[in-house]
């Protein structure tokens, strides 16, 4: 019974913060729907067993992009900007397109069977916590898209630094 | 005897050699390789001639040319007494005319170009003789006319010039289209285009008939006739004769050479040489007797009141080809030939003495501006006259024994010979009459021309006198060959021809021919005398006479009108059609509609899909997604539940 | 126990809005913040099934994607500088440079 109404609270409020996310004009107001939006993210991996990512969630998205994107925003100053369209003008083609991709993945999930199981059940979790189950699979099995990832994040930083320096007329 | 086959490749060779270093070598000596290359041809055809005249031929072939199913052709010599005496005409005419074309074209820019050119004639007419199948003798009846064609336009900066050409090669295309027929046909009917097959499978084909537009038509009189159009076209008979007189734009070495001794008697030498074919079919012969005369009459008639004295040569020369066709007509195979081989030296003659005379009239071609040139220039004066003697049949010389044989052997030929006899007779007046008057307006009476011509009045270089001199003395002495046996003679060249030809069966008696042969001496001396009346005596008579019968006179001098409705007929339409059907509407609209549509459709297409690419970021992810979409229903749809 | 399906609803829900309101929004920010409102989805969408399916190779595979969600935003912020700086504007329709 508890579960069912948790999972209906979060059924609820994350598709309508999505909408305001997508709908707002100020983009700070956006970036704050999305901040909550994480949270409730977060409180859904909670209830699906997996703390760890509840918690990258919130110190990833919430602490570190979403941040980040505050700066950004801060930085353009783009209050003259807000005037005009909020969309562009080929909206009902791109909201007949979503929706009918939405009908075709509901098409799809009614008819959703599950593939066998496997051995990480969530007693099997408990007892080893989380965080290091994660790990043992991460650093035997997956190393190598673990040093991929890595590598991602060094392109990342390198990139946004080359990209968003200013240039020095000498 | 197999070095006759040299005989056309002598000529050949000195084409190539002028042509191709002409430009660089020889510049004002071609001549000389020239001359030497028809000499050597002169020689042995000499030489061939003999051994034929001791009843040697020979019929070999050369090399295989085309080998295609059941069809083979080869390049082939057959020399009998006919090629015999072809290739002898040929040659020696070929010879001379090079050897005054030396003096006459002394100066010339085009002189290599117009040796090779000549040449190159040579070559063609030599290969047309000689070749042993109908192949052969197309190639060379077309060479012949390309030949025509460059020789007639050799001037080609003139635009007269130029036309002419066309015209002498567009016409000529007419009959070569019945004759290329008539070989096709030939080749339907007899499997093979070789002389020996054709002749020897000719008598199987009697009474064989096609059926062609709702008619039966007997298939031999059709083959012959649709190889006489050829003929018709090639020696310029009625009607495909107007290209002749346009001709005379070319130099008149030329017109010596192609329009009076060689070209023009391609269409002879081919009815000749078919003779089994003709004779099988008395329709056709009858058709050539009377196209032969008619177009004699025609050309005479024409000849009287022209005043460009190279323009009067050459309706004399349409008027006696007539002659030999009419000799054919009858029968008289032999005769017609051996006109052909007299007329070839009265005639070319008669052209180079022209010649001579332009020569000294700085280009003046009007008879009417000439006179009183046979002081200034005596030896042209007496070859030309000699020349005019043996044309009118003035007996003793060659042209009395040819026409004479041809005469009697036409009043021999049934109705249809008596017909055409009457009709030769009168034109032997008529030509005696005009040949004449040649004679008299130009080298008899007062000079009529400018003061600045008459300063000019020369007799010619040697290099021109000296072929007139050879060819009067054969003017004069070539019929001896044939003279009948009524007068004393073994008329020795009907003999010569009796392997290739059957010698018609002569019905009348001595007395007959006698008569024919005085009827023909006194219309010959009647012409001469009235001429010199008209244009020696008394010459105001031939100015009242123009006057009285002026719509005759305005008809004849604009030769019957025939250029003008060939024009209205064939040419403007033909043109219209070009202009509007086929550049209007084929060209412009439907290929250009397509060459341009083409690439304006495309232009179009790419225009329009070039806006699939807009530039928008989100343009691309909605493309993106619609792909999503239709994978995800593609999967879901197909897979099975 | 909630449904599997449910699960699935949701996270299809939450990646057409995000979808939607990528093809949609002109300003260029909101559009990266759809970017991660559809990486949210997916991730929950993993997690969901790792869960269902006592896997926890979902969870893995969720760890990667927020890697690369995160190097990702920052890299799409530094890019938006840059235009900004060049053209003056955030407005996604008129950046049409490319265009043919």
């Amino acid at each position: 019974m508890v579960p069912q109404v948790i999972f209906w609270y979060f059924a609820v409020t994350m598709p309508i913060l999505a909408i305001f996310v997508v709908r707002l004009k100020n983009p700070i107001h956006s970036v704050l729907c999305m901040l909550f939006f994480s949270f409730h993210t977060a409180g859904l991996f909670l209830c699906l067993n997996a703390e760890f990512l509840a918690a990258v969630e919130l110190i990833l998205y919430a602490g570190a992009v979403l941040v980040l994107f505050v700066f950004v925003v801060m930085m353009m100053n783009v209050k003259d900007e807000l005037a005009g369209e909020l969309t562009l003008g080929e909206w009902p083609m791109a909201a007949a397109l979503g929706l009918a991709t939405l009908l075709m993945l509901f098409f799809g999930i009614s008819g959703f069977v599950l593939g066998p199981s496997g051995p990480y059940t969530i007693e099997a979790i408990r007892a080893e916590t989380n965080t290091r189950a994660l790990g043992k699979l991460l650093f035997t099995e997956y190393i190598f898209p673990f040093e991929v990832a890595s590598f991602i994040l060094l392109i990342a930083i390198v990139g946004a630094m080359v990209l968003a320096k200013k240039r020095r007329d000498d | 005897m197999k070095e006759a086959i040299l005989i056309p490749f002598m000529p050949l060779l000195a084409f190539l050699i002028n042509i191709i270093f002409g430009r660089f070598l020889f510049r004002h000596k071609a001549h000389v390789i020239a001359i030497a290359g028809v000499a050597i041809s002169f020689i042995l055809s000499v030489f061939v001639f003999i051994q034929v005249a001791q009843g040697k031929t020979l019929n070999y072939d050369l090399y295989q040319w085309i080998t295609s199913g059941g069809f083979t052709v080869s390049v082939g010599f057959l020399i009998d007494p006919l090629t015999a005496i072809m290739l002898i005409v040929v040659t020696s005419v070929s010879l001379l005319v090079h050897i005054y074309s030396s003096g006459y074209m002394h100066g010339d820019p085009g002189y290599y170009r117009f040796f090779s050119y000549l040449s190159l004639f040579t070559f063609s007419m030599l290969m047309l003789v000689t070749g042993n199948n109908l192949l052969q003798l197309y190639f060379g009846w077309e060479a012949v006319g390309l030949c025509s064609y460059f020789l007639i336009g050799f001037w080609y900066q003139k635009q007269s010039a130029a036309d002419a050409g066309k015209k002498a090669f567009i016409v000529n295309r007419f009959g070569d289209f019945g004759f290329a027929i008539g070989v096709f046909m030939v080749f339907l009917s007899i499997g093979s285009i070789q002389y020996a097959d054709i002749f020897a499978n000719v008598g199987g084909l009697q009474g064989k008939t096609v059926h062609l537009l709702g008619f039966d038509v007997d298939l031999i009189t059709l083959i012959a006739l649709l190889l006489f159009c050829g003929a018709v076209g090639k020696s310029a008979q009625l009607p495909l004769h107007v290209w002749l007189p346009d001709a005379m734009e070319g130099p008149t070495p030329v017109s010596a050479l192609i329009h009076a001794a060689t070209m023009v008697t391609a269409g002879v030498f081919m009815v000749a040489r078919f003779n089994p074919l003709f004779s099988l079919s008395p329709t056709a012969m009858v058709v050539v007797a009377l196209v032969g005369a008619t177009t004699s009459l025609f050309a005479a008639t024409i000849a009287l009141v022209q005043n460009d004295i190279k323009r009067i040569i050459a309706y004399s020369t349409c008027s006696q080809l007539g002659y030999m066709f009419l000799a054919c007509g009858v029968g008289a195979y032999g005769a017609g030939i051996f006109h052909l081989y007299t007329h070839a030296f009265f005639k070319a003659l008669l052209f180079l003495g022209a010649g001579s005379v332009m020569h000294a009239m700085s280009g003046e071609l009007d008879i009417q501006k000439m006179g009183g040139l046979r002081k200034h220039m005596p030896v042209t004066f007496w070859t030309f006259f000699i020349a005019s003697l043996s044309i009118a049949g003035v007996p003793g010389l060659a042209g009395f024994f040819s026409k004479d044989e041809i005469l009697w052997l036409a009043y021999n030929g049934g109705i249809v010979g008596k017909i055409v006899w009457v009709m030769g007779t009168i034109v032997a007046g008529l030509t005696a009459f005009y040949s004449f008057r040649i004679i008299f307006l130009t080298f008899f009476g007062t000079f009529r021309g400018t003061h600045e011509q008459e300063h000019h009045l020369h007799e010619s270089p040697g290099s021109m006198t000296v072929p007139l001199a050879v060819l009067a003395f054969g003017a004069v002495a070539a019929g001896w060959v044939g003279i009948p046996q009524a007068l004393g003679g073994s008329n020795w060249i009907a003999h010569f021809f009796e392997p290739v030809f059957e010698h018609p069966h002569v019905h009348g008696s001595h007395a007959e021919e006698y008569m024919v042969m005085a009827v023909s001496v006194f219309v010959a001396a009647s012409g001469i005398i009235v001429s010199w009346v008209f244009y020696v005596l008394k010459p105001e008579i031939p100015r009242q006479l123009g006057e009285k019968f002026k719509e005759v006179y305005t008809t004849l001098w604009n030769k019957y009108y025939v250029d003008e409705l060939y024009d209205a007929t064939i040419v403007r339409p033909t043109k219209w059609l070009a202009s509007t059907i086929l550049v209007g509407f084929t060209d412009a609209k439907m290929i250009e509609g397509i060459v341009n549509g083409v690439p304006s459709l495309i232009d179009k297409m790419g225009r329009s899909i070039r806006k699939v690419q807009s530039g928008y970021l989100q343009h691309y992810a909605m493309v993106l997604v619609l792909g999503l979409f239709a994978l995800i229903s593609f999967v879901f749809i197909v897979t099975p539940k | 126990m909630v449904p599997l399906n449910w699960y699935l609803a949701l996270g299809a829900v939450l990646f057409i809005i995000g979808m939607i309101g990528f093809l949609t929004r002109r300003n260029m920010f909101i559009m990266l913040l759809c970017i991660e409102l559809m990486l949210n989805a997916v991730n929950i969408t993993f997690v969901t099934m790792s869960h269902y399916l006592n896997d926890i190779r979902g969870q893995i595979f969720s760890v990667f994607v927020m890697t690369v969600a995160a190097a990702e935003a920052c890299v799409g912020l530094a890019i938006i500088v840059t235009l900004f700086r060049n053209k003056a504007t955030i407005q996604s329709d008129e950046i049409k440079e490319m265009g043919g």
